[in-house]
């Protein structure tokens, strides 16, 4: 049977989103460092107003360098459409703020990043959002905090740090099942190593600062929307399936059908919480995304490599990487992420939380410092950096100990960091 | 917004605008497997302008109930039904694709109804290929792989949509893919069995505008010329386009429709 021919994922990761410029040719994406954008006419002008022409009126709504990452992004993720934001923070708050209102509920896996735990647990509380929390590998402890409120449904694609793979088509049943949307942060994949929608989740959001990036030089975020939850049929979402006053009256699901949620998240989110992408951003992690196939190649490789090399360190007391036999998820990644489980790691030294510190002050060729992602390899103590703020129990519930090291592999020759590694583990047992 | 016709509870969108009596109509009417929400610009805009616009759901596609109708004709006779349920007597049609039979056989049966015409990607006949039916018959998603793959020009399907953020190849694929079982083949088999002639398509006398995609490969350039050759009353506009017109070039399409809705 003739099957059509679609661009692959290296392709698209080059191209998705972007023609050669028309009035110069440039065949790199512009930067259109411009804030707002001179109308035809006065008739066209209201018509950008109104969503009845395409096109760009101020950069905080849309940019046409902005525009080329969000539709990449939404390419590569089999999306409908995605919307570009200042920070990983504004993207996880942008999807939720679309769909959930003060009085309403989420539930979400409770091994996250620290600054979403503090977004739910701290923040939101304070405009009438709740979230309670539950073990990511539990798909029943999912099921029994889903209330009549609830409204979201969250998880990571990779627990942080304990890189619990998340059951994307487990959860996105029972979620589904309780007419909610499933939203992933896949973060730590990148859709070159698994893409959340193709699996049944709804949304997700990327903090484009680590691998799509790759560089370590920007900050940003991204949500996608799958344009596959039937906001109307659901009955609680009435930000998308009822009229908005805010847009005289347009009702988005109707209007827009399977890109209802990614219009309204544009339409009411960027324009009023405004936490929009700069173009120069935009265009920075549209020069990392070019190569994404090729650096997560290398980084799983390396994280490959690291991860054998530690196997074998008698000072090394436990090591979790879903790549390994002994991970509780080692079967559910080859599902989900058969090319591999991505680049960022913990494990424990022998010594606990003072052999940590003189490991990690050893280190050379890694750096020490808050972020996971860049093309050079990092090392962080989460305990006492990102997630500082929890307590001692709560660090306990995220399956964090005093003494875990996170390790993101960057792209170096893996020889040299295998003997970073080891200098830092005789340094710790001294 | 919903109302009724042949005792079944069927959808158009007003484009979020008002209907009033005495205002001029313009009716839309969509492809195989798809609904109102492929025109959502042109409706809105139109809207705006003070029209009484009825971007229509045929049965049992988006939002209406009812049995697939199965035949362009039986599609047309329809949209004469549901036009008098909503007491209009006389108006612009813009079809696209399947939408565009609908237009030329509602325009041929029913003459004095229509004020003026739009064809968006069109062609007498309309075959439809023996892989693309096979798998719709099957209900399999190779069909809208096929039919959405193919509609969007090599060009398009990398992107570049004037629609900030928008991907316009899987927003095509989501939207065939909510459709029912049955209902996107039931649609191409009444595209391939369209009984139609350019001789037919002679006697319209409304004032019409053929689109024609120059990378279009479901209505290839020289078909939609033959139709647009064959009205008598008829202009064209060509866009270096696939045959997904309205989701490739939105505005430059808008900007058609205006001159003659």
């Amino acid at each position: 049977m003739a099957k059509p021919s679609n661009f692959k994922f290296d392709t698209l990761s080059l191209h998705a989103g972007q023609q050669p410029d028309a009035t110069t040719g440039a065949r790199a994406t512009p930067i259109y460092q411009s804030a707002s954008f001179v109308f035809r006419d006065t008739d066209f002008a209201v018509g950008l107003f109104n969503i009845e022409r395409a096109g760009h009126v101020y950069s905080r709504l849309s940019n046409p360098t902005t525009a080329v990452l969000e539709e990449r992004i939404a390419a590569l993720e089999n999306g409908v459409g995605g919307i570009a934001t200042a920070s990983g923070q504004a993207a996880m708050h942008l999807a939720i703020a679309t769909i959930v209102s003060s009085g309403e509920h989420i539930v979400a896996s409770r091994s996250i990043y620290g600054g979403t735990h503090n977004l739910l647990a701290y923040t939101l509380p304070r405009f009438g959002i709740k979230t309670t929390f539950v073990d990511p590998r539990d798909p029943d402890a999912f099921r029994g905090a889903i209330q009549d409120n609830t409204r979201l449904v969250f998880g990571e694609i990779l627990g942080n740090p304990g890189l619990e793979v998340l059951n994307i088509p487990v959860l996105a049943e029972i979620a589904h099942k309780a007419g909610l949307p499933l939203l992933v942060d896949a973060t730590f994949a990148t859709p070159y190593l698994c893409k959340p929608i193709d699996f049944g989740a709804d949304l997700v959001t990327h903090s484009a600062t680590k691998f799509l990036s790759g560089h370590g030089v920007v900050i940003g975020g991204l949500v996608v929307d799958g344009g596959t939850f039937d906001w109307e049929a659901s009955g609680k979402f009435p930000t998308l399936a009822e009229p908005y006053d805010g847009f005289h009256n347009l009702n988005f699901a109707e209007e827009f059908g399977p890109a209802a949620f990614i219009t309204r998240a544009r339409k009411e989110g960027l324009r009023d919480f405004g936490a929009c992408m700069s173009p120069t951003t935009a265009f920075q992690i549209l020069q990392g995304m070019e190569t994404l196939p090729l650096r997560m190649q290398r980084h799983v490789e390396n994280t490959q490599a690291v991860i054998e090399f530690l196997a074998e360190q008698e000072e090394v007391e436990w090591l979790n990487h879903p790549a390994l036999d002994s991970h509780p998820d080692h079967e559910l990644a080859k599902t989900l992420l058969p090319k591999g489980c991505g680049a960022v790691f913990s494990f424990g030294i022998k010594g606990g939380r003072e052999a940590g510190i003189k490991f990690i002050e050893s280190l050379e060729v890694f750096s020490h410092l808050a972020n996971v992602g860049d093309a050079k390899s990092l090392v962080i103590h989460p305990a006492s950096t990102t997630h500082h703020r929890m307590d001692g129990v709560a660090l306990a519930a995220a399956g964090i100990s005093e003494g875990l090291i996170r390790l993101s592999i960057g792209l170096e020759d893996v020889s040299d960091l295998t003997a970073d590694l080891k200098r830092g583990l005789r340094a710790s047992q001294k | 917004m919903y109302f009724e016709v042949r005792g079944k509870k069927t959808f158009c969108s007003n484009g979020t605008g008002s209907i009033e009596p005495g205002r001029p109509s313009v009716v839309f009417v969509h492809g195989a497997g798809q609904d109102h929400s492929t025109f959502v610009l042109a409706a809105r805009y139109f809207a705006r302008q003070e029209f009484n616009v009825y971007a229509v759901d045929l049965p049992g596609h988006g939002r209406s109930e009812g049995e697939v109708l199965g035949s362009i004709k039986g599609m047309a006779d329809w949209l004469h039904d549901a036009l008098e349920a909503l007491g209009v007597t006389q108006t612009a049609i813009v079809g696209y694709s399947m939408g565009s039979l609908v237009c030329l056989q509602f325009a041929a049966d029913y003459p004095d109804k229509v004020r003026s015409m739009a064809l968006v990607g069109t062609s007498i006949p309309m075959p439809v290929s023996d892989p693309l039916l096979g798998a719709a018959k099957a209900n399999s998603h190779d069909a809208f792989a096929m039919a959405n793959t193919w509609s969007h020009s090599k060009r398009a399907q990398l992107g570049g949509n004037e629609n900030p953020g928008i991907s316009m190849m899987m927003a095509g694929q989501r939207l065939l893919e909510i459709t029912n079982d049955g209902v996107f083949y039931a649609d191409l088999e009444a595209c391939n069995e369209f009984a139609f002639s350019l001789e037919t398509a002679q006697k319209i006398k409304t004032d019409a505008l053929v689109f024609i995609g120059d990378r279009d490969q479901m209505t290839v350039p020289v078909k939609a010329e033959q139709v647009a050759e064959a009205i008598p009353k008829c202009k064209t506009i060509r866009l270096a386009s696939g045959h997904a017109m309205f989701s490739e070039h939105p505005n430059a399409v808008l900007d058609g429709l205006i001159t003659i809705v």
